[in-house]
C-alpha cells in the first residue's frame, strides 16, 4: 500500500477496498514509529486527520468524491492552515495557530484530501538542507547522516520514506527541485502564478512559488490538478483556463509513436550545467538518463545559457531584499513569539526578532535591508533586477532551439549533515541549477534518475517554457515508464 | 531685512471608497477597535494585497480635475512600492505607496485670495494606505493599537513650495479640501482624520536659495495650520536671526501651547529602503477608463468661477466665496435661475453674506440651511422690488431662519414690514421734516453734511423704518436744492 | 565594497534585530563572504537592460470596491501576545 501510486489509491478509496481512516491510521502509524528519527513533521494531529478522513469516507459513501478524496496529504508547514500550528520552521511561529486556511489548503480541502501534517522546513523556507529549522534537521532517509536538502526536506523525506503518499511544498530557489533530488522522488515548481500564494507564508514574494512532491510524474500531476488554479486574493495569481495536467500525460510527443513516444522531442542541455561544480557521479547519473530520452526518440540540443552563472550572487539580492520586508511583519505586536523581557518598544522588536529568527534568517534580513538601504539600491538591488531580465532572456533564446531544458538538479548528491552549515557561500552555491528558473518564473521539475556517491539519489532537472508543466509531466512520465529509478525506496524505512 | 516663509503642503485625503485599498474590510467611521481590520490589514502571515478600483478611479477623478480636464499627468503605468519602516500601528513593517512611478504627476490648484488670484502648483499625488491608530490613554504603562483604519486608502497630494504664507497655505488647503468633496472622492472630515496636512516650513532672504526646511506633521484642522506655520516661521527666523541653524527634521503642534516641537520617534536617520512591492504588479489605467471617469466629471470649481465671473459680473473674490463647495454653487445657481442673471450679484451676496454667517453660527452645512434656496431667492425678490429694504430683509431672513414662516412674503405680510415706497406719501413726510427742522437745514445749506444725515434719520423714524431710505435721500436732496 | 562594523550595526539596527559586539563582528565576516560572491554580478554589463521585478510582465489586476469581510477580531486576537479591550498591546509608544 505505501508505494501504491495516488491512482491506485484513488481507485482502492473508490472501490472501497480501503477506507480513509484506515489508509490514514497506515501512515499516522508509520509517522509515529519513523519520525522521532527522520524529523519530517513538526505537528501530527491524529484525531484531526482521523476526522477529515471520516468525512472523506462519508464523501465516498455518498459517491461524491473526486480524485484525491480520502488521500492523506502531508503539507509543509509554510502553509497556514486553519486550526493547525503553522510553524514555518521558525520559533516565531511556534505558537501560532493559524485562523485561516492558505489558497492550497483550501483547494485540497474542497477535493476531500486529508491532512496528514504539517513538515519541518528550513526555517522561512531559508536553506538548502533543512538545517535552518528550529525544530532541528530532517534526516534523509536514504541515509540518516544525510541532510535531505531544503527548504522542503520535510515533505521530502515523508514522500521518500513513505511517511505520506504525497506533499504540498514551495519553491523559491529551489526549495521544491533540490530536495526531490537529494531524497530520490518527483516535484514540480509551475509557472510563477499558476498556484495561488495566498497563506503560503512569504520568502521572497516574486520568486516564491508552491508546488507538488510525489513519487512520480503522475502523482505529481494529479496533485496538481489541485493545486493549481485562478485566486482572486492574489494579485499575481494567473487568470487562466483550468488545465488538466494528468489527461496526457500517456500521449506520445506529437508526431511520434508509441514505441518511440518522445520521437521529435528537442532537449537543451546548456553546456554551463555541465561545467566546473558538477561532480562526477551526479555528471555520469544524468548522462544516462539523457541517453535514455534518446533512446525514446528525444533529441539533444546543445544550448548556452550564459548568465546562469549570475543568478545565485542576483538572487542573493533580490530574495534577502523581498524576505527583509516581508518579514517584518513579525514583530511581537499581534501574532507569533515576543521577548519575554524588554525595557521599551524599539528593545522590544530588537529582542523578539533576535530570539524569535534564527541566524540564516537574520543573515539574509541583514543582507536585504544593507542592499535596499540608501546608497546601495542602484549598485544592488536594480542590478540585480536588471540581471534577472538576463537571465530570463537566456531561456527565450533556449527555447527558440528547444523545447526542455535538461541538466542536473543539484551539483552533487545530498551532503552530510554539518558539512556546510559554517559556509553560507557553499551552500548557497547548491541551488546554483535550480534558481534561474525562480528568476525567469519558468517551470521546474527534478525526476529521480539515478544514484551517484553513498548510494544517494540523483535528480533530472527539467525546465519548460511558460505553462508548459502538462508537456513537462507527459516527459517525465513517458521516462519514468520506461525505467523504476523513481519506485526505489529507501531500505531502511520499509 | 526681510524674511521669506516657503510653504509646500502634503496633505492626504481618505478616498471615500466602501472598503480598504488592499482588502475587503470595510472602511467605515466609527467602529468598535480591530473590528475592521481583516486579515489582510494586520498582516496576518502569508496574506496578499489586492488593489481597489474605486481608489484608483478617485485618484483619476483628481488628477483630471486639478489638470483642466486633461489626462497628460495621468502616468499610464505606476508602481506601488513598499516604504518599509517599524511602528506599531504599521502591521507589515511597510506600507504600501508609491514613490518612483505616481500614478498622478502635476496638476495646478488656483487659490483666491483677498487680493486676487495664485497659482499652486503640484508635485505629484500618489495612492497609499493609511496606518492604524496608537492610543495613548494608559493600559498599565503600555499603548493600545487599533488598526481599523490600517489600509484605509488615501491619496497623498504634494504640492510644490509655492506657498508665501500662513494665509496662502490655508487658502490652498481649504480649495484642496473642497475639490475632494467637489469630485466626490473624499468627505472631508477633519475631526474624523479624512483630510489631514503635513506642512513644510522654511525661511529665507527673498532671492536666495530655499532654506532647510521642518515639517510639520498631522494638522487636522485650518486653524491649527495657521498656527502651527505662524509660529514654526516666527521660530526659525529668530532661531536664524540669533546666528542659530535650522535641522532637517519632523515637528509635532501642540494646540494646547501652539507650539511645534521635534518627534522623538522620528529620530532615527530615515532609510525607508522603498522598492517596487513584489505582490504588486504595475498598475496600468487605460485610454478608456480615463474616457469614462472624463465623462462624469462635473464643472469644476476653477470653471465655475470663471464662468461667475463673465456671466454675471461677480468680482473673482466673490466667486471664490461661492465656489468653496458644490453644494452652495447649487444653492446660489438655485436661486439665479429663479430670479434671473440680473439678480446673481445680489444672490451672491446673500449666499456670502447673511447665510454664510448663519451657517457659521449654528454649525450646519448649506445643505442642512433652515431656509432652502426657494425661500431666499423670495426674500431676494422683494428687495429687488424694493418691497424691503436692506435692515428689514435681515429681520424677514431672521424670522425664515427661525422657521416663523416659510416665505417671505408671509412674513411681510405678519409683520407689516413693507416699505413705504409711494414717492406722494414720501415727499409730504420729507415736507413736514424740513419744516420741522429748520436748523438743520439752515446747517446743510450752510455746507454741513451731517446735518443731511439728521434730516434723513428724522424722515426715517417719521415712516417708523419702512420709508424706502434711497428714496427719501433723493427727495431730500431735490427738495433742499430747491 | 566590504561592510565594516558600524554598518553591519546600523543595517542591524534599521532591521530591529538586536546583535551584541561579538555577534556583529562574525555577521560582518559572513556578509563579507556573501557579497563576495554577490561582487561577481556587479561588473556585468546591464546599460539598457529594464529592471525585471516581478515574474511576470503583465498588469495589476484590480478588485471591485466592495466590503467582503466581516469582524473576526476575537479569533485574530486569539494567537496575541497582548490584548485588551480589543486594542493589541505594546510597550508605550512615544511620539
Amino acid at each position: 500500500m505505501i508505494n501504491a501510486s495516488l491512482k491506485e489509491l484513488s481507485a482502492a478509496l473508490a472501490a472501497k477496498n480501503i477506507s480513509s481512516v484506515e489508509l490514514t491510521r497506515i501512515y499516522l502509524e508509520r509517522i509515529e514509529r519513523l519520525n522521532g528519527e527522520l524529523n519530517a513533521f513538526i505537528t501530527v494531529d491524529p484525531g484531526k486527520s482521523l476526522a477529515l478522513a471520516g468525512q472523506a469516507d462519508a464523501r465516498i459513501a455518498r459517491g461524491e468524491h473526486a480524485p484525491l478524496t480520502g488521500i492523506p496529504v502531508a503539507h509543509k508547514d509554510i502553509y497556514c492552515t486553519k486550526g493547525w500550528l503553522t510553524t514555518c520552521g521558525s520559533r516565531m511561529l511556534a505558537n501560532f495557530e493559524s485562523p485561516y486556511d492558505a489558497h492550497v489548503i483550501g483547494r485540497f480541502g474542497a477535493a476531500g484530501a486529508v491532512i496528514l501534517g504539517k513538515t519541518n522546513m528550513d526555517e522561512f523556507a531559508m536553506g538548502s538542507s533543512n538545517e535552518t529549522s528550529f525544530y532541528g534537521p530532517v534526516k534523509n532517509p536514504w541515509d540518516r547522516a544525510f541532510v535531505p536538502g531544503g527548504s522542503s526536506g520535510g515533505s521530502a523525506c515523508a514522500v521518500a520514506a513513505r511517511l505520506a503518499p504525497a506533499a504540498t511544498a514551495t519553491d523559491t530557489g529551489g526549495s521544491i527541485r533540490q530536495p526531490a533530488a537529494l531524497t530520490g522522488i518527483t516535484g514540480l515548481k509551475p509557472t510563477y502564478g499558476v498556484v495561488s500564494r495566498y497563506g503560503m507564508i512569504a520568502f521572497a514574494s516574486s520568486l516564491d512559488q508552491g508546488g507538488p512532491m510525489g513519487k512520480s510524474a503522475e502523482d505529481v500531476a494529479m496533485l496538481l490538478d489541485v493545486m493549481a488554479g485562478f485566486d482572486p486574493r492574489d494579485s499575481t495569481s494567473l487568470e487562466r483556463e483550468g488545465e488538466d495536467y494528468t489527461r496526457d500525460l500517456d500521449r506520445p510527443w506529437e508526431g511520434a509513436s508509441a514505441g518511440r513516444p518522445l520521437q521529435g522531442l528537442r532537449i537543451g542541455v546548456p553546456k554551463e550545467h555541465f561545467g566546473e561544480g558538477l561532480s562526477s557521479d551526479v555528471g555520469r547519473a544524468i548522462e544516462a538518463a539523457l541517453a535514455q530520452f534518446e533512446e525514446l526518440g528525444a533529441k539533444r540540443v546543445a544550448i548556452s545559457l550564459p548568465n546562469s552563472g549570475l543568478s545565485v550572487p542576483a538572487y542573493y539580492v533580490i530574495a534577502p531584499a523581498e524576505a527583509s520586508s516581508n518579514l517584518s511583519r513579525f514583530d511581537g505586536v499581534r501574532y507569533g513569539y515576543r521577548a519575554p523581557e524588554y525595557r521599551d518598544l524599539l528593545d522590544m522588536y530588537c529582542k523578539t526578532r533576535s530570539q524569535g529568527f534564527g541566524a540564516e534568517v537574520k543573515r539574509r534580513i541583514l543582507i536585504g535591508t544593507y542592499v535596499l538601504s540608501h546608497g546601495y539600491y542602484d549598485a544592488y538591488y536594480l542590478k540585480a533586477q536588471r540581471v534577472r531580465r538576463l537571465i530570463a532572456q537566456d531561456f527565450v533564446e533556449a527555447f527558440k532551439k528547444c523545447d526542455v531544458v535538461m541538466g542536473p538538479t543539484s551539483p552533487t548528491v545530498a551532503f552530510r549533515i554539518g558539512a556546510k552549515t559554517s559556509d553560507p557561500v557553499q551552500m548557497y552555491l547548491s541551488d546554483i541549477y535550480t534558481i534561474p528558473a525562480n528568476l525567469a518564473g519558468l517551470p521546474g521539475m527534478s525526476v529521480p534518475c539515478g544514484f551517484g556517491e553513498n548510494e544517494l539519489p540523483v535528480g533530472l532537472h527539467i525546465v519548460g517554457n511558460y505553462f508548459s508543466e502538462a508537456r513537462m509531466l507527459a516527459v517525465a512520465h513517458h521516462y519514468q515508464r520506461a525505467t523504476d529509478w523513481h519506485r526505489r525506496a529507501p531500505a531502511g524505512v520499509l | 531685512m526681510e524674511w521669506e516663509v516657503v510653504i509646500g503642503l502634503e496633505i492626504h485625503a481618505q478616498l471615500s471608497t466602501a472598503s480598504k485599498m488592499f482588502s475587503g474590510a470595510s472602511t467605515e467611521f466609527g467602529a468598535v477597535p480591530n473590528a475592521q481590520a481583516c486579515a489582510v490589514d494586520i498582516a496576518l502571515p502569508g496574506v496578499l494585497p489586492v488593489a481597489n478600483s474605486g481608489a484608483v478611479e478617485r485618484a483619476l477623478r483628481f488628477g483630471l480635475a486639478v489638470n483642466g480636464n486633461n489626462a497628460d499627468n495621468i502616468s499610464r503605468r505606476s508602481i506601488f512600492a513598499r516604504k518599509n519602516y517599524f511602528y506599531p500601528d504599521l502591521p507589515k513593517g511597510y506600507q504600501i505607496s508609491q514613490y518612483e512611478l505616481p500614478i498622478i504627476n502635476g496638476g495646478t490648484i488656483s487659490i483666491v485670495l483677498k487680493d486676487g488670484q495664485k497659482t499652486i502648483h503640484l508635485t505629484r499625488a500618489h495612492l497609499e494606505e493609511d496606518a492604524g491608530k496608537s492610543l495613548h490613554e494608559d493600559f498599565h504603562g503600555m499603548s493600545g493599537i487599533d488598526l481599523n483604519r490600517a489600509g484605509t486608502p488615501l491619496l497623498e497630494i504634494v504640492s510644490e513650495p509655492d506657498m508665501r504664507s500662513a494665509e496662502e497655505a490655508v487658502a490652498y488647503a481649504k480649495a484642496v479640501h473642497s475639490l475632494v468633496r467637489w469630485i466626490d472622492i473624499c468627505d472631508g472630515n477633519m475631526q474624523e482624520g479624512s483630510f489631514r496636512c503635513d506642512a513644510n516650513v522654511s525661511v529665507r532672504r527673498p532671492g536666495e536659495p530655499l532654506g532647510t526646511r521642518r515639517e510639520i506633521k498631522n494638522l487636522n484642522s485650518f486653524r491649527f495650520l495657521q498656527q502651527a506655520i505662524d509660529y514654526e516661521a516666527k521660530w526659525q527666523i529668530e532661531t536664524l536671526q540669533d546666528g542659530g541653524t535650522i535641522h532637517q527634521a519632523t515637528v509635532l503642534f501642540d494646540p494646547d501651547s501652539g507650539e511645534t516641537r521635534a518627534m522623538r520617534s522620528k529620530e532615527d536617520a530615515h532609510d525607508y529602503r522603498y522598492f517596487p512591492d513584489p505582490d504588486l504588479l504595475p498598475l496600468v489605467v487605460t485610454e478608456e477608463w480615463i474616457e469614462r471617469v472624463k465623462g462624469g466629471l462635473l464643472e469644476l470649481p476653477q470653471a465655475k468661477r470663471e464662468r461667475y465671473a463673465r456671466d454675471y459680473g461677480l468680482s473673482v473674490y466673490d466667486a471664490g466665496l461661492l465656489t468653496q463647495s458644490r453644494e452652495t454653487t447649487v444653492y446660489f445657481e438655485d436661486m439665479v435661475g429663479q430670479l434671473g442673471t440680473e439678480a446673481a450679484k445680489v444672490c451672491a451676496n446673500w449666499v456670502s453674506g447673511d447665510l454664510a454667517a448663519a451657517l457659521n453660527r449654528d454649525n450646519l452645512d448649506i445643505a442642512q440651511s433652515p431656509v432652502p434656496s426657494a425661500q431666499l431667492a423670495g426674500l431676494v425678490a422683494r428687495i429687488r422690488d424694493n418691497t424691503l429694504s436692506g435692515k428689514m430683509a435681515r429681520e424677514v431672513f431672521d424670522a425664515m431662519w427661525r422657521g416663523e414662516a416659510a416665505s417671505a412674503d408671509e412674513l411681510i405680510e405678519k409683520k407689516g414690514l413693507k416699505q413705504i415706497s409711494d414717492s406722494g406719501a414720501l415727499e409730504a413726510i420729507v415736507d413736514q421734516v424740513i419744516a420741522a427742522n429748520p436748523k438743520s437745514v439752515e446747517e446743510y445749506r450752510a455746507g454741513k453734511e451731517k446735518a443731511f444725515n439728521a434730516l434723513v434719520g428724522q424722515a426715517m423714524k417719521a415712516t417708523r423704518g419702512k420709508g424706502n431710505p434711497a428714496q427719501i435721500n433723493e427727495i431730500l436732496k431735490k427738495k433742499l436744492a430747491g | 565594497m566590504p561592510l565594516d562594523l558600524e554598518q553591519v550595526k546600523r543595517i542591524a539596527h534599521l532591521a530591529r534585530i538586536e546583535i551584541s559586539q561579538a555577534e556583529a563582528a562574525q555577521t560582518q565576516d559572513q556578509l563579507n563572504d556573501i557579497f563576495g560572491l554577490i561582487e561577481r554580478m556587479r561588473a556585468v554589463d546591464t546599460e539598457g537592460i529594464a529592471p525585471m521585478s516581478h515574474a511576470q510582465d503583465l498588469m495589476l489586476r484590480l478588485r471591485e470596491d466592495a466590503v467582503t469581510e466581516s469582524d473576526q477580531h476575537p479569533l485574530f486576537q486569539s494567537v496575541a501576545p497582548q490584548v485588551e479591550g480589543g486594542l493589541y498591546l505594546v510597550p508605550k509608544v512615544i511620539e
